[in-house]
């Protein structure tokens, strides 16, 4: 069984290297700044001391007034675990976060699904579009304000028509 | 292009390396970008056509019977040898979306063998093939393939909507993802209950769709027309 991570402590040792980017630790959990998410994912990996070689998931949690993104890492070397967090798009608006597929590749398609079904942004994501749902989808439905079906119709002012069936006469019902 | 996704920052080009103002998605280490992007964007199109367009039912394809005094007696042989030649051959098309594919491969094996109905060979190509068992939950991302599907189809054709998913929707009956029941997308002869059905319960659709190709008529509708 790999050990666990104590919140409080991971703190201290992020604080050694990096001061003033842990914001919160409680349990098994720290809160860093969103700025500072690229800086402290180098510094786990590479850090002798941490050696997070596995980015186990990235996922992200609608708490209405903001997001969190949680990182699940994993150190195989060292055989320990770590859950970090960082709070983003505070009011709800321009959710966005450092993106860290350049860090651990893993981190591609599960940072285009929370693009996708929650809208945070990762900046410097190297191929950031909707991975399960279609372009063009209205919104996004793991969001707590997406709540009826209806808002995921595109209505026919906002509808493209595709290219295959441009200059046809669509009824719907063919 | 658009920049619909906002535009990165002066710290995320120090920190990756790639221009300011670069839009997100579109910087220059991932070509494949910016080549399927437009196919992405089309494909969008098509299914949010499709999702606001098809918003009922379409209707089940008519079975006309006649009284048989209307029918001379070649036509009711020739229908006769027709339809045995059509049930008894029937071509599936190989198309599973969910775990109703499971139960629709069990009932290609040997404890319920469809081999018995002349219909082991699924065919791997719509063009091949009669019958298209919808088995499984269908999306409106995969509504676009399989209308595509179903129109490559060769006449006559008849579709099964296998399991409560491709019915109705299911238990995800209003998701923002999931097409409230496959007869929006295509006509559908025949509905087997179920979540999912036991492979007895295909073979029994399967023999009521047998039933349905019987009476259908050269003169007065070809069968598999919708």
């Amino acid at each position: 069984m790999s050990k666990a991570w104590d919140g409080a402590k991971l703190a201290d040792a992020i604080h050694k290297s990096l001061p003033d980017v842990v914001v919160d630790a409680s349990g098994t959990d720290i809160w860093i700044e969103p700025d500072s998410v690229h800086q402290v994912m180098w510094l786990l990996r590479d850090d002798p001391e941490f050696r997070f070689e596995l980015l186990s998931s990235v996922t992200a949690v609608d708490y209405i007034s903001y997001f969190e993104v949680v990182y699940h890492l994993t150190s195989l070397t060292r055989n320990a675990t770590a859950v970090v967090k960082s709070k983003c798009g505070m009011g709800r608006d321009d959710a966005r976060i450092p993106s860290v597929v350049d860090i651990w590749r893993g981190a591609d398609l599960q940072e285009r699904e929370v693009w996708d079904l929650m809208g945070i942004t990762f900046e410097g994501h190297p191929n950031h579009k909707r991975i399960m749902l279609w372009e063009g989808f209205p919104g996004h439905p793991l969001r707590k304000d997406f709540a009826t079906y209806e808002q995921s119709i595109v209505p026919e002012s906002e509808r493209r028509v595709p290219s295959a069936l441009a200059g046809e006469i669509e009824d719907g019902q063919g | 292009m658009d920049t619909e996704y906002g535009q990165l920052t002066s710290e995320i080009e120090t920190a990756y390396g790639i221009p300011a103002n670069t839009p997100l998605g579109h910087d220059p280490r991932n070509p494949l970008f910016n080549v399927t992007w437009d196919l992405d964007r089309d494909e969008g199109d098509e299914v949010n056509l499709m999702k606001a367009t098809r918003l009922s039912p379409l209707p089940e394809p008519i079975m006309h019977m006649d009284d048989d005094h209307s029918r001379n007696v070649i036509v009711t042989s020739v229908d006769y040898l027709l339809n045995w030649a059509r049930k008894s051959s029937l071509f599936p098309l190989q198309f599973g979306l969910a775990c109703c594919a499971f139960e629709m491969i069990a009932s290609a094996m040997g404890r319920f063998d469809i081999s018995r109905f002349g219909m082991e060979a699924f065919r791997a190509t719509p063009r091949q093939a009669d019958l298209m068992i919808v088995a499984g939950t269908v999306t409106w991302k995969m509504a676009v393939p399989l209308r595509r599907l179903y129109e490559q189809m060769a006449e006559p054709k008849w579709v099964i909507s296998m399991g409560v998913c491709a019915t109705s929707g299911g238990p995800y009956y209003q998701s923002y993802s999931v097409v409230p029941g496959v007869n929006h997308i295509v006509p559908v002869d025949v509905y087997v209950p179920g979540c999912p059905p036991r492979p007895d319960a295909l073979l029994y659709g399967i023999m009521q769709l047998h039933d349905k190709i019987r009476r259908y008529s050269l003169m007065e509708n070809p069968a598999g027309g919708a």
